[in-house]
């Protein structure tokens, strides 16, 4: 049993824990960098990014989230793809930069832009279609060497990852499916890959 | 109940958790409060403690003041229709906000009825006093339900008197044998499937959030343990001696509410909160809350 952190500073942490609970592994919220230390991955969730990354500054956990990072797998979905990312083009904040990726914030729109969709699977050697939930979600608009893209969405990737970091613009923690929690937590960056 | 739309609109309302919504009424105060570290805004004409004082009809902010305040935050902006008024609601659509709050806040448009929010690809946000009140809304498609509180008051009392009424009511439909459900969905007033869903999980079908009288670190921190899952600060924030300190603490307090000392250490070196108002020195006619049913 492995256990799994969630940054919750805010956001839909606890969706993301019942997802964790249902594949049977133990679950910390992260709010500080006692809390970190105890988790063998770390989930960065949906919520407001702007509000992420002031807490993470304000709580002096910058460094710790990119420490973290370099040595143990993170998975970001949405705002958490964006905390995650090389640099955001339409914001002037500064992101954690532990994927090469450059990321555009809500690039479709308003909430009313918001969409259910299927996108195109195709990581740990299947190539299926998924229902996947994007609300007022970023885009990746560059993905530089040593990115993998594990799902797109028509032209777009939506779901990418290195060595040790992945992320998803959409948000799996809003459904019933256990199929990416599930590939994060006992696939990703296992030894051997 | 749960198909696409209502889907994305209770995710987006996921999304808001265990963060901060901010009143605000100019570009300004919308930057204090991004800055702050607020999960979204509300844009308002007059925050609630002042539409108190000024009387007359409170109704919609103009679009031009919704449209300055969208182009300087990038987090979601909300807006107020008065309850029952789907017109403003459409115009508040248009704009392209994130959430709409039907709210007792502005004068009422509608003593009946209020707006059937499942036409509408914009999520809504409603009050409530009490579980009956909460399902009704959530039927007429309301994403997030919050208390209703007194708004403008500065005095957490009502709602906290809202949130817990809420709670316990739903740990007695939790303990109602199967003859019982019917009966109880009558005399609240909420549709029998709504109480089931209560029943069956012990929850409601959308987040459940709080406002109306929050003032300082502590009062988020107790509607939070109270079992918020959001606060809303209306005329708190900018009542104050001090709104960017205030908005800060008051985030601050909101993301460790379990934690006394975070609470204490936000609440230090803050000026001084809004004047708090006396519920029972409001006459009965000016009670907010009252509005809607």
């Amino acid at each position: 049993m492995a256990v799994i952190g969630i940054l919750a500073l805010q956001g839909d942490f606890e969706k993301h824990a019942l997802m964790i609970q249902k594949l049977g592994h133990e679950t910390v919220f992260v709010k500080d960098q006692i809390a970190l230390n105890k988790c063998d991955r770390l989930i960065i969730p949906g919520g407001e990014s702007t509000t992420f990354l002031k807490l993470i500054d304000r709580l002096n956990l910058r460094k710790v989230l990119i420490d973290f990072g370099a040595a143990k797998p993170v998975f970001g979905t949405c705002a958490g793809l964006i905390i995650l990312a090389k640099e955001v083009i339409n914001d002037n904040f500064k992101p954690l930069g532990l994927i090469d990726i450059e990321v555009s914030r809500n690039a479709y729109g308003r909430q009313i832009d918001s969409f259910i969709d299927d996108v195109n699977l195709d990581f740990n050697g299947a190539k299926e279609s998924y229902e996947a939930i994007f609300i007022r979600a970023p885009k990746i608009i560059k993905c530089f060497e040593g990115v993998r893209h594990l799902a797109c969405h028509m032209d777009d990737i939506v779901m990418a990852a290195n060595k040790n970091i992945l992320v998803a613009s959409f948000h799996p923690e809003l459904t019933d499916d256990l199929k990416i929690h599930d590939f994060f937590i006992n696939h990703f960056a296992r030894e051997g890959q | 109940m749960l198909n696409k739309e209502f889907k994305l609109k209770i995710g987006l309302a996921e999304m808001l958790k265990g963060g901060v919504i901010m009143d605000v009424t100019n570009p300004e105060q919308a930057k204090i409060a991004e800055d702050a570290g607020a999960v979204a805004v509300m844009a308002l004409e007059r925050i609630p403690a002042d539409i108190r004082a000024y009387g007359g009809v409170a109704r919609m902010s103009s679009p031009k003041m919704i449209r300055d305040i969208q182009a300087v935050v990038s987090i979601p902006v909300m807006a107020k229709c008065r309850i029952g008024h789907f017109a403003e609601a459409q115009v508040l659509q248009t704009l392209g906000i994130d959430f709409i709050d039907e709210s007792e806040v502005l004068t009422p448009a509608d003593d009946f009825n209020h707006v059937w929010k499942h036409s509408f690809k914009v999520p809504f946000v409603c009050g409530c006093r009490n579980l009956g009140e909460a399902l009704r809304r959530i039927a007429e498609g309301a994403a997030m339900i919050r208390t209703k509180g007194e708004a403008g008051s500065g005095n957490i009392v009502e709602a906290v008197r809202h949130m817990r009424t809420v709670t316990s009511e739903m740990k007695k439909v939790q303990s109602l044998d199967d003859h019982e459900v019917v009966a109880f969905a009558k005399n609240i007033g909420a549709p029998v499937e709504l109480v089931q869903y209560v029943r069956e999980s012990g929850k409601l079908p959308v987040p459940n959030f709080s406002a109306g009288g929050i003032a300082t670190p502590a009062d988020a921190s107790l509607m939070m343990q109270l079992g918020a899952e959001t606060v809303f600060v209306g005329s708190g924030i900018f009542k104050s001696s001090d709104p960017a300190n205030r908005a800060k603490a008051i985030v601050d307090a909101t993301t460790h509410f379990e934690d006394a000392d975070a609470v204490c250490k936000a609440s230090e070196a803050l000026g001084d909160a809004m004047p708090g108002l006396e519920i029972g020195s409001i006459p009965e006619d000016e009670l907010l809350q009252k509005r809607g049913w």
